[in-house]
């Protein structure tokens, strides 16, 4: 289904880039704007299903763009919110997870748009409700509590990360070339490991994941 | 090495001492000081009295306004005598008037606190010091003289000449300990305060800090620049690279090239990202100094814990020289320390950012050796702050900064 994209990037080059990425995959994009208040009235205008914006945006050339989603989700909690960021910046990542976990929050590298088919797919899963983290960003925070996660092996590391990437179980079966009841057994002894609950949906599990890594 | 003041010219052998011109540069001043302080008593005295009669005239008020400002010059004298005793001259602590003419000239004067210290030494001169000089005078030389004149018509008393003569070569002594003292006080009560000096020093840290600010401004310049320009650009491209990509034939060459391409592209986004990290985290400038040392840590090799807390964001400059403070000590203890861990502590107290790293290595740390810890304390110093380090071999190192947040 498509979705109706509100999106905001004050580089002109890359918004059109953007525009093209979305759109070519099916979606439309109702406003395309340059700066944090376009964006805060875009949104309230054309009610998308999802608002993608960078982080460094006029007016402040600052986090106006993060801020704007911030005040956007105060107004609409259930809003599905992506971010794309230049920077690797846990501090940011871990801001916008602080806005709860009810619906689709996603934290991306700019660099994740040139792979275009990845891209849709994430700004698919955010619209869905997922919460996606660059894994990048899962890296970093993977390195910071390295202590508890020696006593995972590396497959489970691999597998998450992938999860922490909002990856269902068959996803990541397929990415790693095993069953996904090999998969299954992973992700029970990570989540015993790391003493988590295990529950079915996939983007709490995420957020399971990533509240635990970032403790 | 020849004698610099009047006490230490007493150090020397008695004989080199009584040999050399100080006694008599002592007692120069000791009985300039006497006359200058008798006239300057009579002339004030009656410039006073005179100033009191005819208040009611006004040409009084005129004449205690000069009382009042006599200090100016008196001390000018004063400060021209002391190079009898002290050759290092005392510097004028009077500041140039703020507006030209002789009203900007009163004003200023009367606004110094120095005008008033002058006159208070001024006061202090005619009622005690010159009677004082007087005083030792009479004692090394009357006194002796006195003693060795009066048993001329009295056989009886000749060990009044014998205690007369000794006396007489301490008379030198005399003088010079007291003309010493005089010009250590007179130089003490002088010479220009801190703050008078402090305008000069003042100007010069600032124009140091200007330096420290403008470098930093640049480097977030081009930090921006860098963001908003080049890799910007790249990734606009990358992006049309991927869209090329969907519509090439799955397999073709046309593919993998375009996927070639992407990849390259790729590494130059990261490898410019790193380099505009370098020049100026962006996080800091949004985040403060806690974020930024924390996202640091997150990308270290070497585990760091964290302990930042502050009440509020610091000045722009001390925020970024603690975070280089940070970045350089923590890639030190990465690239030699061989440690295991380190630790950040971050506090303020009293308007002072006191910044520790410390790590487990092998120590050894020696700012002679690499240029790293220099141009950090260079860094430091510019931020008019302190910069220490204990690094035995053997370690551990630890690396402390104060900085003020004024």
């Amino acid at each position: 289904m498509p979705l109706n994209i509100v999106l905001a990037e004050d580089s002109p080059l890359l918004r059109d880039g953007l525009v093209s990425v979305v759109t070519r995959f099916g979606h439309r994009v109702s406003a395309a704007v340059g700066d944090a208040d376009a964006l805060i009235a875009a949104a309230h205008e054309h009610d998308p299903d999802i608002v993608i914006t960078d982080v460094r945006m006029p007016p402040g050339n600052a986090d106006d763009g993060l801020r704007a989603a911030v005040a956007l989700r105060g107004h609409r909690p259930d809003l599905p919110i992506l971010v794309l960021s230049q920077y690797i910046e846990q501090s940011y990542a871990t801001h916008l997870l602080d806005l709860g976990s009810e619906s689709g929050i996603g934290y991306l590298l700019k660099d994740r748009v040139s792979a275009v088919t990845h891209f849709a797919s994430a700004v698919e899963q955010v619209a869905a409700g997922a919460t996606v983290m660059d894994p990048e960003v899962v890296r970093q925070l993977l390195r910071r509590r390295q202590d508890p996660l020696r006593r995972l092996t590396p497959r489970e590391r691999e597998v998450l990360s992938l999860m922490a990437e909002g990856r269902s179980n068959a996803e990541i079966a397929r990415d790693l070339y095993v069953t996904e009841a090999a998969v299954n057994k992973h992700v029970s002894s990570i989540l015993q490991k790391l003493d988590l609950r295990l529950d079915g949906h996939g983007h709490r599990r995420v957020l399971a994941v990533l509240t635990y890594l970032r403790a | 090495m020849p004698s610099r003041t009047a006490w230490q010219a007493l150090a020397q052998h008695p004989l080199g001492f009584l040999a050399s011109a100080w006694p008599w540069r002592a007692l120069a001043y000791l009985l300039s000081g006497v006359v200058f302080g008798a006239i300057a008593m009579v002339t004030l005295l009656t410039m006073a009295a005179a100033g009191l009669v005819s208040l009611i005239v006004g040409v009084g008020a005129v004449l205690l306004l000069a009382v009042a400002l006599s200090g100016i010059v008196v001390t000018r004298i004063e400060r021209g005598r002391l190079r009898l005793v002290d050759p290092d001259p005392a510097p004028d602590p009077h500041r140039a008037p703020e507006r030209p003419g002789p009203r900007g000239w009163l004003e200023t004067r009367l606004r110094e606190p120095a005008t008033w210290r002058e006159l208070s030494f001024t006061a202090v001169s005619m009622t005690a010091l010159w009677w004082m000089d007087l005083l030792v005078l009479a004692f090394a030389l009357a006194l002796p003289v006195l003693l060795m004149t009066s048993p001329v018509d009295d056989p009886g008393a000749w060990p009044w000449l014998v205690i007369g003569l000794c006396l007489l070569p301490a008379a030198p002594y005399t003088i010079t300990a007291w003309a010493g003292a005089r010009a250590a006080l007179t130089r003490l009560i002088l010479a220009p305060r801190d703050g008078e000096l402090g305008r000069e020093l003042t100007e010069v840290r600032a124009s140091r800090a200007r330096l420290v600010d403008a470098f930093d401004a640049e480097r977030r310049r081009i930090e921006r620049d860098l963001h908003d320009g080049a890799q910007q650009r790249l990734v606009s491209i990358n992006v049309m690279l991927g869209l090329a990509g969907l519509d090439a034939e799955p397999g073709s060459p046309v593919a993998r090239q375009l996927a070639l391409a992407q990849d390259e592209v790729t590494l130059a986004v990261n490898e410019l990202r790193e380099l505009s990290r370098g020049v100026h985290p962006k996080a800091l400038t949004d985040h403060g100094l806690a974020a930024a040392v924390d996202n640091l840590t997150t990308r270290s090799a070497l585990p760091v814990a964290v302990d930042i807390r502050l009440p509020y964001r610091l000045p722009a400059t001390v925020e970024s020289t603690g975070y280089f403070v940070v970045a350089e000590a923590l890639a030190n203890a990465t690239k030699h320390s061989r440690a295991a861990r380190a630790e950040v502590h971050a506090r303020l107290d009293a308007d002072v950012l006191t910044l520790s790293v410390r790590d487990d290595g092998v120590g050894g740390a020696d700012p002679a050796a690499g240029t790293g810890l220099v141009g950090l304390a260079d860094r430091v110093a510019a931020a008019d702050g302190r910069l220490r380090i204990s690094s035995p071999a053997g370690g551990p190192t630890l690396l402390r900064v104060e900085l003020p947040c004024r």
